[in-house]
C-alpha cells in the first residue's frame, strides 16, 4: 500500500497502538525536557548545520552506493545494490545517531553521556562522540556481552569510557537497557541517555529515526543519480530496527517501492531460539514503548538467540510495528546458516566483509534476487562492516586463532 | 468506600500514619508469601503491597530486581499472585492488598481479566510502575469498574499540572517517590519531602505515601510526621535474604515492629502526647 500522508509519531508518541511513554513517573521530566529541548534543535538551522557538518566531515557522509555486480550476475536475477553504511566511521551506520544526540546533549548542558551496549557498536559509537565532544561517558553492558566481546570492551576504554558490566537478568542487552534506565533516573540533571536504536519511550523513536533517516535521503537522491530511479525493494536487517528505519523513513511516502524488514531466525523460528520479534512475538510494553515482543504465555520477557548480537533483541522499534500492521512494511526472517552464508558469498564475490547483522538483510535479497526479473532493482542496507565479527566467524568455521 | 479509603479514615480520626510494607511474591518462595502476609499484619502493617515478578524492572534497584529473579526462578506468574492474595483472604478480610508491578503480565492477561480476577481474588488497589497517567486512563477506568483503586506515582520532578492529571485517575492513595533513583536508593531528605506533600494532598485529594529510600525506623518516623503514609520494601527484602526459610517471618515481623513503634511514637509526639 502506498501512504500519502505520514506524519507520526502523535504529539504523545503513538504509532498507531504502539509506541507512547510507558515509564515510571520517576523518568517523565528528563523525557519532557528531552522533548522540548529536540523540537526546538529541531527547529534551530544552526543545530541542523553543526549536524550535517559533523556528518560529512567526521563521519565521511554521503556514504556510497554500490552495485554489487558479481553477486547479482552469480544470483542471476535482479540488481542488488548496496547502501554502503560500513564505510561510516567506527564502521556501521550507529554514529549518525550517536553524534545527533551528542550534539543535543551539548545543547542541553549534560556533560556526562550513557549508553547501553549489546554487542559493543553503539557503545563504541557513544564513546567516540563522547571523546570527539569531552563529554564523560558511561556504557552499560551485560555481563555475558563482555565476555564475548572484548575487543569492543577494550576500544570503549581506548575511547576514554568507562564500562559498566551488568550482572541482572539475562546479563545482556536488555538487562543493560534496564541499568542504563536507572543510571539515568538517578542523575539526570547532569546526564543524557543515548539510546541506540528507535525503541524506548518517545521522543526516542521518533528521535533516532530521524538521525537515521539521512541512509534513506541520500539513497534516495544516489538511486536517481546511478540507475535514473528508485528500487524496487529496500531491504535492511531489523534488531531494534535503527538502519531498517533510517533508510525505510523517508521511502514510505514514494510508490511502488517494497520495504522488507529481516529479523533473526537464529536456529530457526520453529525452535523458538530466534529473535524475530515481528514474526512471532506478540503486542506488549517494554523499555518505555508498546510494541511487539518475545514474551511466555505470562507476559515475562524470553531470551533471545542470534549468530548476531546486534539482532538479539526480545523487542522492537514501534514504528515497526506499526508498519508491519498497516502493511506499508514487510518482515521476514532469515536464520543463522543463511546469514553466514551470505557474509561469505559477499566476502568472497565483493571483497566487502559484512556485519553479521547486515549479513541477515544480504541473505534475504540473496533469496529474493533470483526469483525476479534482471531489470528490477534490490537496494540492501549494509549498516556495518565485519571485522567485529571475525572470531564468531572464525568459531563456527571450527577455526582458531 | 473503598477499603484503602476506610483504613486512611479509621487511622485519621485515631491520630495516627499507616505503615505500608512491600513483598514481592514469591519471594524467597511461594510457600512464604501468605505466612509472611500475616506476619505483616500482625506486625502493624495497614495495608501491604504485594509485587508481581517481572523479568525487567526497570524502576527497581538491584535488590527488588533479585526478589523478581527469585520469584519467577521458583516459576511464580501473576495468576499464582493472585491465588496467594485469594488463600491470604480466607484468613484475613480487613487489610487492603495492593498489587504493583509492570504493565506486561497484565497485558498479557488483558486488561479486563486481570482487573475480574483481582477484584475476585481480594485484590483492594493495583500500582503499575509503566502506567503514567497518560497511558493509563482506560485502564483506571476498567479498575474502578471492577471496585479497585488505581494507585499512581509522582515523583520530585512532577508538575503541578501532573499532580492534577493524576489526581483525576486515582483513589486509595498516591505513591511519592521520595528521591531520584530506583526503589532502594540511599539518603532520603525528609525535609524536601515535607515541603511536596501538603501540595500533592491539595492537587490530587487522596492521602499521600512515601516510598523509595526508607531504610531504618527513624527515616520511617521523620517522615510519618508528614506523610499520610510511609511504604518500606527494599530493606524488607533485604532481611528476608538475610533469614533462612524457617526464621523469616519472625525476621520480616521483628523488623516491621520495630517500624511501626518508631512511627507511632514520632505520630504521638508531634501531637504533643507522652
Amino acid at each position: 500500500m502506498a501512504v500519502d500522508v505520514y506524519d507520526l509519531p502523535d504529539t504523545a508518541g503513538h504509532f498507531g497502538q504502539y509506541g507512547g511513554v510507558f515509564v515510571a513517573e520517576t523518568l517523565i521530566g528528563a523525557l519532557e525536557e528531552l522533548k522540548e529541548a529536540y523540537a526546538s534543535a529541531q527547529r534551530d538551522p544552526q543545530f541542523l548545520a553543526e549536524f550535517d557538518y559533523e556528518l560529512r566531515h567526521y563521519v565521511g557522509r554521503p556514504s556510497p552506493i554500490y552495485h554489487a555486480r558479481r553477486w547479482s550476475e552469480l544470483l542471476g536475477g535482479a540488481q542488488i545494490y548496496l547502501k554502503r553504511e560500513d564505510l561510516n566511521h567506527t564502521g556501521a551506520h550507529k554514529i549518525n545517531n550517536c553524534i545527533g544526540q551528542a550534539l543535543l546533549a551539548r545543547r542541553m548542558c549534560k556533560p556526562r553521556v550513557i549508553a547501553e551496549t549489546g554487542a559493543g557498536q553503539h557503545g563504541v559509537a557513544t564513546a567516540t562522540v563522547a571523546a570527539r565532544y569531552g563529554m564523560e561517558c558511561v556504557v552499560y553492558m551485560g555481563a555475558d556481552d563482555i565476555q564475548r566481546q572484548m575487543a569492543n570492551v577494550y576500544r570503549m576504554k581506548l575511547l576514554g569510557a568507562t564500562v559498566v558490566p551488568v550482572n541482572s537478568g539475562s546479563r545482556t542487552l536488555k538487562d543493560a537497557l534496564n541499568e542504563a534506565m536507572r543510571d539515568w533516573v538517578a542523575q539526570v540533571s547532569d546526564t543524557f541517555y543515548i539510546i541506540g536504536t528507535v525503541a524506548g519511550p518517545h521522543p526516542y523513536p521518533m528521535m533516532v529515526r530521524d538521525f537515521q533517516a539521512v541512509i534513506g535521503r541520500e539513497s534516495i537522491a544516489q538511486m536517481l543519480e546511478h540507475c535514473g530511479r528508485q528500487p524496487d525493494a529496500v531491504i535492511a536487517c531489523v534488531g531494534g530496527g535503527s538502519n531498517a528505519m533510517g533508510i525505510f523513513h523517508p521511502y514510505i511516502p514514494v510508490a511502488g517501492v517494497r520495504l522488507i524488514g529481516v529479523e533473526a531466525a537464529g536456529d530457526g523460528i520453529a525452535t523458538g531460539k530466534h529473535a524475530a520479534s515481528l514474526t512471532a512475538g506478540r503486542p506488549g510494553v517494554l523499555h518505555g514503548n508498546r510494541t511487539y515482543l518475545l514474551q511466555d504465555e505470562n507476559g515475562q520477557i524470553i531470551e533471545t538467540h542470534s549468530i548476531s548480537a546486534g539482532l538479539d533483541y526480545p523487542g522492537v522499534g514501534p514504528e515497526h510495528a506499526w508498519l508491519k500492521d498497516c502493511g506499508r512494511a514487510e518482515y521476514v526472517s532469515i536464520d543463522d546458516a543463511e546469514a553466514l552464508q551470505a557474509f561469505h558469498d559477499l566476502c568472497r564475490l565483493e571483497g566487502i566483509i559484512p556485519a553479521l547483522e547486515s549479513s541477515h538483510a544480504l541473505a534475504y535479497a540473496g533469496k529474493l534476487a533470483p526469483t525476479l526479473p534482471k531489470d528490477k532493482i534490490l537496494l540492501v542496507n549494509l549498516s556495518g562492516r565485519g571485522d567485529k565479527d571475525m572470531h564468531t566467524v572464525a568459531d563456527k568455521s571450527g577455526i582458531k586463532f | 468506600m473503598s477499603k484503602i479509603q476506610a483504613v486512611f479514615e479509621r487511622l485519621q480520626a485515631q491520630g495516627r500514619k499507616a505503615l505500608i510494607p512491600f513483598i514481592t511474591a514469591g519471594d524467597p518462595d511461594p510457600l512464604l508469601t501468605v505466612p509472611l502476609l500475616h506476619s505483616l499484619v500482625l506486625a502493624g502493617a495497614d495495608i501491604i503491597e504485594l509485587g508481581v515478578p517481572f523479568s525487567d524492572p526497570m524502576a527497581d534497584g538491584p535488590t527488588i530486581q533479585r526478589a523478581s529473579e527469585r520469584a519467577l526462578a521458583k516459576g511464580v506468574s501473576l495468576r499464582k499472585v493472585l491465588e496467594m492474595v485469594a488463600n491470604f483472604r480466607a484468613d484475613n478480610n480487613d487489610t487492603p492488598i495492593v498489587l504493583m508491578g509492570y504493565a506486561n503480565p497484565i497485558e498479557a492477561m488483558g486488561i479486563e481479566a486481570f482487573a475480574a480476577a483481582s477484584f475476585d481474588a481480594g485484590v483492594d488497589g493495583v500500582l503499575v510502575v509503566d502506567y503514567p497517567p497518560e497511558e493509563a486512563s482506560a485502564f483506571a477506568q476498567t479498575l474502578h469498574r471492577h471496585a479497585l483503586d488505581p494507585i499512581f506515582l509522582l515523583a520530585p520532578t512532577s508538575s503541578e499540572a501532573r499532580m492534577v492529571q493524576v489526581g483525576a485517575l486515582a483513589s486509595g492513595y498516591i505513591y511519592y517517590v521520595s528521591l531520584k533513583g530506583v526503589t532502594g536508593s540511599a539518603a532520603l531528605d525528609v525535609a524536601a519531602v515535607a515541603a511536596r506533600i501538603p501540595e500533592i494532598r491539595a492537587r490530587t485529594g487522596v492521602p499521600v505515601g512515601v516510598g523509595f529510600g526508607i531504610r531504618d525506623a527513624a527515616t520511617a518516623a521523620a517522615v510519618a510526621e508528614h506523610a499520610d503514609a510511609v511504604v518500606v520494601g527494599s530493606r524488607i527484602i533485604e532481611e528476608l535474604e538475610r533469614s533462612s526459610p524457617e526464621e523469616a517471618c519472625e525476621k520480616v515481623r521483628a523488623l516491621v515492629a520495630e517500624l511501626r513503634q518508631a512511627i507511632d511514637t514520632a505520630t504521638n509526639a508531634s501531637r504533643g502526647m507522652p
